[in-house]
């Protein structure tokens, strides 16, 4: 396709049923009631002049070009800001509204380098346009007054510049900042004519509070905000529609190019899970694929400690089939396994499943969501009956009490985070329940009605705590509970018992019982009452129980099945959700279906022509645990780097040291590469043909921007794989991929490339009941018909501090960085965090003698790392966090082996650790691999 | 409420995650807690991960949970 533009209404939409009509120009149009004048006449084809306008804004009425006649009114009103009203007969071109809107444009023009030839907006600036459109031929107040031209660029950001020489001072980049990120950071410094757009407190972009999401430069109607990359290589001529390859959020783009260079990536308007809207990473982190750090050739060396080869894929292929085989022809069928991972398509993970259950012939396939969101997967499969997010993102805007636990969204997940807080502005609750005091707490029009701030690890604790109020104090919502669910009774009479009251439970958790039992309150009786959670739900001991505590609380004041409630994970990666769907975990086939049910394994078993065993196969912990136990052998991991995700990695790194075969696939040679005997070079989701799923099952199509720089389809590889083991396993093209898919997974059934390509994309379930998917799940009755309580006692985790380790670590992820860091540390995103650092607070810091930037020494029981503090009082007392971001800090050097008991996702938000400054004698003793002395 | 316990002692990999599913089925009767935590297992792990924890009955029985242990029997 050509350059896509979409058609800009100048208003936002205006929810509703009832119409108005109104005749514009002499033409009827029926609009919905509220709607601008300006929306309806480009509804019926008038595009009326504006320039302060954009429906991503609300109205905002300064620029005074999009002036109309109403019979009946005096003057002439903004059509931006004027709704229509029935029988309003409207014109918006006539002889006075010419003379005005010329008058108007002229002042603009006094005031504007006209440098248009030599313009990196040339073709693509609206002051432009309506230049043109108002039959601009004369600026009769001339160039030479008082102007703006000087004006100082501001250069700051790596990806955009802002030249307030060309600035209109329209306010849209200011209305974007707020309206549609929520961030605030920009605003109008001065009056009238010294009025200009201001980061902060006249600071430079890269000093101020601004976070990159671009929604300025979106909103700027001239090249005042514009993409550097614009002014380097020049206004782009194609777009292709694809999806992020960030976070589970999975926003839509527009890939714009010029030839085959891409230029720029463009939130789509129509993205389902966007709607217009980006973050830093998405939007201008995507150099990563084009680094000169990616391998693209197969390599292969016969020990980790030879040099790397290169070879021709045929040659590669052909060794990893050959060298699979022949550990399996000595120790057994399964000795040989795979990693799927979340950052490739559902395509390419369900062929890698394939492959091993199918071509390896076991069940030994796992998926990176084991360290993330398995917990999610067994907890709302056991309470709803389906591993997935009950809600579309839109829901949100429909919550009148919103609870985060364990989630830092405008971190984790800045676009869902910014509808969130529009919704939090217009008078949502809030209520965060979190160890930390994260941004969300307070923020610019945000403050949280409670923040639980909890002790790590006593999760469960707190959601029994407050379901104990809903219960003992009759909020119960008991109409919803006797139609809709089961087990009740004895799960009311566990949770009403004392134990479980936030008086019993404040000792554990360290929160107040009457913060717990105010929170109880506002979520069961405040209205649409929505949890959105991660991964420091998730990622404890109690993981699963905490998701099924969740869910018991969600059901028990009937916040299910409609919108504006729900439980909704946030995933961490793009497809999180796909990959788990595609049968990526060893006990599960595509759409959660246990691999004992012998009806599944039939239709599998027909299709494939090769018998599914009956038992479950490894978990990731557990093949590491059998490659050192030598019972596992050998390995494939695709797009995943356990050598730095995974915890304890010593652990991890003689598991896979203990193998003879590890293959990765992968962009980059990452640290599981250092013990990899082949690499096979893997595509960006540049390169990739497919769909992602992202976090509210939303199916998104990811079409290719470029072809693959490795020369081969990243799906093609498994298939080979697979055909040289002698498996025959042939597909043409992705599509194929997904019909099998569709074909085998009933939530699938009615997903297509071609249905996507014409919807845009669907949200599972998408069959016959559906044909156009699910936006909200559960609500005339749960997947497995009625919602089941469970019992959740709370267990402590065996991690505890001591005298030792006195300290609490917990992990997470900043804005500007994204899981490993293999494709944010290869952007310009650096400059946000060049590196992982250690919060701590001020208390802890001053009695070690730390000071802010001193570099300290980080040891729990099963390793020491070192890294830089960050002195902050958001943290807690006795708690620290890092985020894992960098290779060289190593942050899994110290996490432990401590796993949720229901699927062994690992327990990364809990572990003891003791923190020093680092000084020359615990760097030696760090270097020979001891604790340092402060540690006693 | 229970625990964990809180020492790390070095058990098989197989003993230390039984012992993890048992305490967390402990407020249920001593038979059915084994037969929930013999279905988790089962539901859930490979056959060699099985095969060991059996294994481990016959040498390391002092180091699993009672529930645990009862549970084995029963896969």
């Amino acid at each position: 396709m050509g350059l896509l533009k979409e058609h800009d209404l100048g208003t936002p939409a205006k929810p509703g049923t009832a119409t108005v009509t109104v005749e514009i120009d002499g033409i009827p149009v029926s609009v919905p009631e509220g709607t601008s004048v300006m929306r309806a006449a480009a509804q019926s084809g008038t595009d009326i002049p504006k320039l302060c306008a954009t429906d991503s804004l609300d109205a905002f009425g300064s620029c005074r070009l999009c002036l109309v006649e109403i019979d009946g009114r005096k003057g002439t009103p903004a059509s931006c800001t004027t709704p229509v009203a029935d029988g309003m007969k409207i014109r918006t071109q006539t002889p006075r509204l010419e003379k005005l809107r010329q008058g108007v444009m002229e002042l603009y023009i006094s005031d504007h380098p006209l440098d248009c030839l030599t313009c990196a907006a040339n073709g693509d600036c609206e002051l432009q346009d309506m230049s043109g459109v108002v039959g601009l031929r004369q600026v009769r107040y001339g160039y030479e007054g008082e102007n703006h031209l000087d004006a100082p660029k501001d250069t700051s950001n790596p990806y955009f510049d802002f030249d307030a020489s060309k600035c209109i001072v329209c306010s849209r980049c200011v209305r974007a900042c707020g309206e549609v990120q929520g961030t605030f950071a920009l605003t109008i410094e001065g009056r009238g004519f010294d009025s200009k757009v201001s980061p902060g407190a006249g600071e430079s972009f890269m000093d101020s509070e601004c976070v990159s999401c671009g929604a300025c430069v979106q909103a700027c109607p001239t090249a005042t905000l514009q993409e550097k990359s614009v002014v380097d290589l020049g206004m782009p001529t194609r777009t292709v529609l694809t999806t992020c390859a960030y976070c589970g959020v999975g926003c839509s783009f527009k890939a714009e190019l010029r030839g085959d260079e891409l230029v720029r990536m463009v939130p789509h308007k129509d993205g389902g899970a966007n709607e217009g809207h980006s973050c830093v990473k998405g939007r201008f982190a995507f150099g990563y694929a084009t680094h000169p750090d990616r391998q693209l050739n197969p390599m292969i060396r016969e020990r980790i400690t030879d040099e790397w080869r290169e070879v021709d894929w045929e040659t590669a292929i052909a060794y990893v089939a050959e060298r699979f085989r022949d550990i399996q022809g000595r120790h057994g069928t399964g000795s040989i396994g795979g990693i799927t991972s979340s950052r490739c398509t559902n395509e390419e993970v369900y062929v890698v499943q394939k492959m091993v259950r199918a071509a390896f012939g076991n069940n030994n396939v796992d998926t990176c969501a084991r360290v993330c969101h398995s917990p999610t997967g067994y907890g709302l499969k056991q309470t709803f009956g389906t591993s997935a997010g009950t809600q579309d993102f839109r829901s949100v805007g429909e919550a009148d009490v919103i609870m985060v636990i364990g989630a830092n969204p405008t971190d984790g997940h800045p676009v869902f985070a910014s509808r969130m807080k529009r919704r939090l502005r217009e008078g949502a609750k809030l209520i965060v329940v979190d160890p930390r005091r994260i941004d969300l707490v307070r923020s610019p029009h945000i403050e949280a009605q409670h923040h639980l701030q909890l002790a790590p690890g006593t999760n469960v604790a707190i959601v029994n705590a407050l379901a104990h109020v809903v219960v003992t104090e009759g909020l119960a919502d008991e109409s919803f509970v006797d139609q809709r669910c089961e087990d009740f009774g004895a799960w009311a009479d566990f949770i009403a018992q004392p134990e479980n009251s936030p008086e019993a439970t404040e000792s554990i958790t360290g929160v107040p019982a009457e913060q717990v039992r105010a929170a109880a309150r506002l979520y069961a009786t405040g209205g649409n009452a929505a949890i959105y959670y991660g991964l420091g739900v998730t990622e404890h001991s109690q993981g699963s129980t905490m998701v099924m505590g969740m869910a018991n609380l969600a059901m028990a004041t009937g916040n299910i099945g409609r919108e504006g409630v729900g439980v909704n994970p946030l995933r961490g990666q793009n497809n999180v959700q796909g990959s788990c769907d595609m049968g990526s975990f060893p006990h599960e086939l595509s759409g959660y279906r246990h691999v004992s049910d012998e009806a599944v394994r039939e239709v599998f078993e027909k299709l494939w022509e090769r018998p599914i065993l009956p038992e479950p196969g490894l978990r990731i912990p557990n093949m590491f645990d059998a490659a050192v136990d030598g019972t596992f052998r050998g390995l494939f991991v695709q797009g995943e780097d356990i050598a730095q995700s995974d915890p304890n990695t010593q652990h991890v790194t003689s598991a896979l040291s203990s193998m003879e075969l590890v293959v990765v696939q992968d962009l980059f040679l990452n640290e599981t590469a250092k013990f990899a005997h082949v690499f096979l070079p893997g595509t960006s989701f540049l390169e990739k043909d497919g769909t992602f799923t992202n976090a509210e099952r939303r199916i998104n199509r990811v079409r290719p921007v470029m072809a693959p720089k490795t020369g081969k389809d990243e799906w093609r590889v498994a298939c080979e794989i697979a055909q040289a083991m002698g498996y025959d396993m042939d597909y043409q093209h992705p599509r194929e991929i997904m019909a099998e898919i569709a074909s085998v997974t009933p939530t699938f059934a009615g997903v297509s490339f071609d249905k996507l390509d014409k919807l845009g994309s669907v949200q599972w379930p998408c069959n016959d009941a559906a044909p156009e998917g699910t936006p909200v799940m559960h609500v005339d009755g749960f997947v497995r018909g009625k919602g089941r309580f469970v019992q959740t006692p709370f267990v402590a985790t065996r991690e505890r501090s001591t005298r030792k380790y006195p300290l609490i670590l917990t992990t997470g992820r900043i804005l500007s960085q994204y899981n490993v860091g293999a494709q944010t540390r290869r952007t310009a995103n650096v400059a946000w965090h060049p590196e992982d650092v250690l919060e701590i607070h001020p208390h802890d810091a001053e009695v070690r003698g730390i000071a802010d930037g001193d570099e300290v020494t980080l040891t729990s029981r099963v390793g020491t790392t070192t890294l830089r503090a960050l002195i902050a009082d958001r943290m807690p007392v006795g708690v620290v966090y890092t985020t894992f971001h960098h290779p060289v800090t190593g942050a899994n050097v110290v996490t432990t082996e401590n796993s949720d008991w229901a699927t062994n996702c690992p327990e990364y938000k809990v572990t003891a650790v003791q923190v020093g400054l680092r000084t020359a004698a615990s760097a030696a003793a760090v270097e020979r691999d001891e604790e340092p002395a402060w540690a006693d | 409420m229970g625990g964990l316990n809180g020492e790390h002692a070095v058990h098989s990999p197989q003993i230390r995650m039984a012992n993890d599913i048992a305490v967390q089925f402990q407020h249920l009767p001593p038979e059915q807690a084994a037969e929930a935590i013999a279905a988790h297992i089962r539901m859930f792990w490979d056959p060699r991960m099985k095969a060991e924890l059996r294994r481990l009955v016959t040498t390391d029985a002092d180091d699993l949970d009672p529930l645990a242990l009862a549970a084995t029997h029963l896969l």
